[in-house]
């Protein structure tokens, strides 16, 4: 009974179906340029995270569809409050991000990680954007919908949101794009702020004092499986705290969630922003001139 | 991007006739919903096409501003505005009719001489590719600067105006007569301008 595949008399058929298949789709497409190492990427475009921004704002387009679609108020709501939140938490996401990019001069994930490299922990990003790595936390977790933040299906207000209405695969349809889209915020998360495939204490140099060339088959093979399984730690690690979180964090009120949103994040990240290009002014070395 | 030219030829019959397909049902459909939807597959089509001519990031913007903030907006406002009235005919229609005519056969000669009079050149260098972020970057604080410039203050005017018709009290529609109100306005309550300085709720 629970897989059985039911469309509501009253809900709109061919919209039905496509929500759900919007709000996966564009998460999946943005596991193209996550990367596990140096060549160990789907696809190394320029455009890099902007891409993943620019697909991660397709899928309130879905949420909204599906709650039009399913013809019931609690899902029209949980639509609406699944949109608003997205799109007001997309702001701070975006702007921490443009801080990461502003001070490694590219889009591209790859580059981003490149200039994290060299001196093993000390280098990565979390210590120069200390406010920016919680600011894209927030907003991460936000945008996943999980449960600090988690007002579309606040199941007792809403009985659960857009996805009331939908069971069998296209309600698995929206788990899957809701967990799929976790993974990829920490893996985001790990690449921008923890290094991406850097191992807490940099190979390269430990081999050039072991006297080992960096041309060396096995030392490649070593170096490539490291970075896959640092990169899925880092991760795992990210995915680890979201769930920790879900077990201790009460779930906010939508205004506060709005006004977190607008009225706090989004004037800490700008001021994050300035102080991020006025530090790369004043300190090319350390914030990549 | 190194397309074969069929591959190229075929994508690009394929989003013109999506863009073309979809564009007339927003115009046509009776459902103002479809049609909003339907804006979206518009706009995702021309982000497809310039894919297609190397410009990726133009791409990629179009889908971040155009589908993701614009329609988005559009559907909130179709979604949230449910308010059922009958129909009520405004006096002077055809006024608005006809001048709405004029404006979009004005907008297509505009366009259409544009397109007939441009020289047509097909560019021999090498396209940019990702290096277009940079190029893209220069001209906004160049020679594009005052476009760039009167582009921002537009949007501020927007925000500011935004905010002030946020802070509308609107009357609720139990107390009213009938006849009170005209067609297409919402009763508002009279307002002071120069309240800033107190706190209104407090007060009343």
């Amino acid at each position: 009974m629970f897989k059985e595949d039911t469309v509501p008399a009253k809900a709109d058929p061919l919209l039905f179906l496509l929500g759900p298949v919007i709000v996966v789709l564009p998460v999946f497409l943005s596991y193209l340029i996550v990367p596990f190492g140096q060549n160990i990427v789907m696809t190394d475009v320029g455009t890099g995270v902007f891409l993943w921004i620019a697909l991660s704002s397709v899928v309130p387009i879905g949420l909204l569809m599906s709650g039009y679609a399913s013809n019931n108020k609690y899902s029209l709501l949980g639509g609406l409050r699944a949109a608003a939140q997205s799109i007001s938490y997309e702001l701070p996401l975006a702007l921490s991000v443009l801080a990461i990019v502003m001070m490694s001069n590219s889009l591209s994930t790859i580059d981003i990680v490149q200039q994290q490299s060299g001196y093993g922990i000390l280098g990565w990003n979390i210590w120069r954007q200390p406010v920016g790595f919680l600011i894209f936390w927030i907003a991460a977790l936000a945008e996943c919908e999980r449960i600090p933040f988690d007002l579309p299906e606040a199941e007792e207000e809403l009985v659960a949101g857009y996805q009331t209405e939908y069971s069998g695969m296209k309600f698995a349809l929206f788990y899957i794009g809701s967990y799929v889209n976790l993974v990829l915020s920490a893996l985001m998360f790990a690449i921008l702020y923890l290094g991406g495939w850097e191992f807490p204490v940099s190979v390269s140099a430990i081999a050039g004092a072991i006297g080992v060339s960096e041309t060396t088959p096995w030392l490649q093979v070593l170096t490539a499986t490291l970075g896959i399984v640092t990169t899925l730690l880092k991760a795992y690690f990210l995915l680890f705290l979201a769930v920790l979180m879900r077990w201790t964090v009460p779930r906010v009120r939508i205004d506060q969630l709005l006004d977190l949103g607008w009225k706090f994040l989004l004037p800490i990240s700008l001021v994050n922003l300035l102080l991020t290009a006025g530090l790369k002014l004043a300190f090319p070395v350390a914030f990549g001139g | 991007m190194n397309l074969a030219e069929g591959v190229q030829i075929v994508s690009f019959g394929i989003l013109a006739v999506m863009m073309l397909g979809s564009a007339f049902g927003v115009v046509l459909l009776g459902n103002v919903v479809y049609s909003a939807f339907l804006l979206a597959g518009v706009f995702i089509s021309m982000s497809g096409l310039y894919l297609l001519l190397n410009a990726d990031f133009v791409a990629a913007a179009q889908i971040l501003i155009y589908v993701g903030a614009v329609n988005v907006l559009i559907l909130f406002a179709i979604m949230l505005v449910n308010k059922r009235q009958d129909f009520v005919m405004v006096p002077r229609i055809w006024i608005r009719q006809v001048a709405t005519a004029l404006v979009c056969v004005g907008i297509f000669a505009l366009l259409g001489t544009m397109v007939v009079t441009t020289p047509w050149a097909i560019v021999t260098t090498m396209p940019v590719g990702d290096a277009s972020i940079v190029k893209i970057g220069l001209h906004f604080f160049s020679d594009f600067l005052l476009p760039f410039e009167l582009a921002s203050m537009l949007l501020l005017m927007a925000l500011i105006g935004a905010v002030v018709l946020a802070r509308r009290e609107f009357l609720p529609e139990a107390t009213l007569e009938p006849g009170d109100a005209d067609a297409l306005t919402l009763p508002e309550r009279p307002r002071e301008l120069l309240t800033t300085g107190r706190s209104d709720s407090t007060i009343q």
